[in-house]
């Protein structure tokens, strides 16, 4: 009895390892069904779809304009403290004051990619960007202000 | 039958070992544990006395963070609980925020949620085969559960935005609406998985080292079951009919049609089982709805600062590895008074002494594996 079982022990194994290994032999002859990419080879072909969330941007056009209010509703919504808006007055030729803004502080180390900013931002000001190679040697450098130097708002946008 | 449960107090596990008994660590750094979890071991020989789980290497105090966030922000914090079904824990939180406002659902939102919450189940599912069986020696079952995964994390990655931390459902709905293509890739992805399946079957269903690994190993009754409060394919496995999808249907499962799966033997091939037919149920239900999604809005109207009246509010989900629950007390402002989150892995991994207890020290890895921890699901 003990022998029997033995044997049929020996023959289960045999089969078991012979089943996995036709799969291996399959893949060995199939290579095109094989998906593995390699990764710092392949940047040129990496393509991320338009809606990953790799950091936060601000667009400007070709005027060099944006379209931040400096409403603070980004701020207001995000869950970590990552955007901080410093606002100041423009004075027009008419001499009205007009808020706006005059840094946008982007704390890439502190953000989590949730989206929560673009969703409250009400002039689509601000907008994920499909970057994803973010590492520096220096964390200081992680900290970005959004708006272009002497840019400033666009016309018409309230 | 209810098997004596004995509470650990701090004097207790002070107790002198009797002679020939030994204290091992197993974690917190510990390939096999998946994560920081740390397991105190008595043995006597090689066989297992007590285990005591010590907890606290990754908590995040996630249900206090919650309290300083407004209903809107909470969301996105419990996908860092159970990272492999964020999908499921976002959807728990916003159903709780729905219920205390009182809001309807457009019905497209339903059937998209209840598309990705199954596709996030079987990536889960799939990576949990794979993590297993790499716990148990065999390192090619990973790169094939891998693939499937992978063409889930594509798919998410098209129409959510993110592979792992999705944050898509927000209250009344979902973000965004569907990617164009999406119909199309789950449809690929569905034959995909029906074609490849098989290989998992000859890999590790038919294995004889894996059956011999897992059968009769880690045994959980019915009774224990359900006195230790496990919930998921673990309860299931043991013959509880638990499944929070049939028991107390939300976000529009009454409708569908699929089974709950059910093992009687307990043992940690009848977990392994009862989630590859999961797998197949989830395949099942997602053809169902992805040729009839119904047209309309994919977020319900609300206001831009969600207050919810004073009261407490209780939503409940199936996740991957069991009952999600959301628990909501609210005194009528923007952001929570107290929030609690009722995590499957902890009642899960409480039942992991009573199991353990008598067993061979090799047979650990098998027993915790087919648990499916997560740990900072546990942690939190």
């Amino acid at each position: 009895m003990f022998l029997k079982e033995y044997i049929s022990d020996v023959y289960q194994g045999v089969r078991s390892l012979l089943k996995g290994m036709k799969k291996t032999g399959y893949y060995f002859v199939h290579p095109s069904e094989i998906i593995t990419q390699q990764y710092p080879d392949n940047r040129e072909q990496l393509h991320l779809p338009e809606r990953f969330r790799g950091e936060v941007v601000m667009t400007h056009d070709e005027n060099n304009e944006h379209a931040c209010t400096g409403c603070t509703a980004c701020e207001l919504a995000c869950p970590n403290g990552t955007i901080k808006i410093i606002t100041k007055f423009d004075v027009s030729p008419e001499g009205k004051k007009k808020k706006a803004i005059d840094t946008f502080i982007y704390h890439l180390e502190l953000c989590t990619m949730c989206n929560l900013c673009i969703e409250a931002c009400p002039t689509d000001a601000i907008k994920m960007a499909q970057t994803f190679e973010h590492s520096v040697f220096n964390r200081n450098l992680l900290t970005k202000k959004l708006n272009l130097p002497n840019s400033k708002i666009r016309e018409g946008v309230e | 039958m209810y098997s004596e449960t004995t509470i650990v107090t701090p004097e207790a596990s002070q107790q002198p070992l009797l002679e020939g008994q030994l204290v091992i660590n197993v974690g917190p750094q510990h390939p096999a544990t998946h994560g920081v979890l740390h397991l105190v071991i008595t043995l006597e020989g090689e066989t297992i006395i007590k285990i005591e789980p010590h907890l606290g290497y990754i908590h995040r105090s996630i249900e206090k963070m919650s309290e300083s966030l407004t209903y809107r922000q909470f969301i996105y914090v419990t996908s860092r609980m159970d990272y492999l079904s964020a999908h499921i824990n976002n959807l728990a939180c916003a159903m709780c925020v729905e219920k205390g406002m009182q809001l309807e659902v457009p019905e497209r939102a339903q059937v998209i949620r209840i598309i990705m919450s199954e596709l996030t189940r079987i990536a889960s599912h799939e990576l949990w085969i794979g993590a297993m069986a790499m716990d148990l020696g065999a390192f090619t079952p990973f790169f094939y559960t891998f693939r499937e995964r992978e063409t889930i994390n594509d798919i998410m990655e098209q129409t959510c935005g993110a592979r792992l931390t999705m944050n898509y459902m927000v209250p009344g709905g979902v973000m965004y609406d569907l990617h164009p293509e999406f119909v199309a890739r789950v449809k690929s992805f569905v034959a995909q998985f029906k074609s490849k399946v098989s290989e998992l079957e000859d890999l590790v269903t038919d294995n004889i080292i894996f059956r011999n690994r897992t059968v009769g190993v880690g045994v959980l009754s019915k009774e224990d079951a359900i006195s230790y409060g496990c919930t998921g394919p673990v309860a299931r496995a043991s013959g509880v009919d638990g499944d929070i999808r049939k028991r107390f249907p939300y976000s529009g499962y009454e409708k569908l049609e699929f089974e709950q799966c059910i093992d009687t033997a307990g043992d940690s091939f009848a977990r392994y089982i009862v989630r590859i037919r999961e797998m197949y149920q989830s395949i099942h239900i997602i053809e169902q709805l992805i040729d009839a999604i119904p047209e309309g809005d994919f977020q319900a109207k609300t206001k831009a600062v969600i207050k919810l009246p004073k009261g407490e509010f209780y939503t409940r989900v199936e996740t991957a590895r069991g009952e999600l629950g959301v628990y909501i007390v609210s005194e009528g402002a923007t952001t929570p008074y107290r929030i609690k989150y009722r995590s499957p892995g902890f009642s899960n991994l409480s039942a992991l002494n009573h199991m353990a207890k008598g067993s061979k020290i090799g047979d650990l890895m098998a027993t915790m594996g087919t648990l499916d921890l997560v740990i900072p699901d546990i942690d939190r």
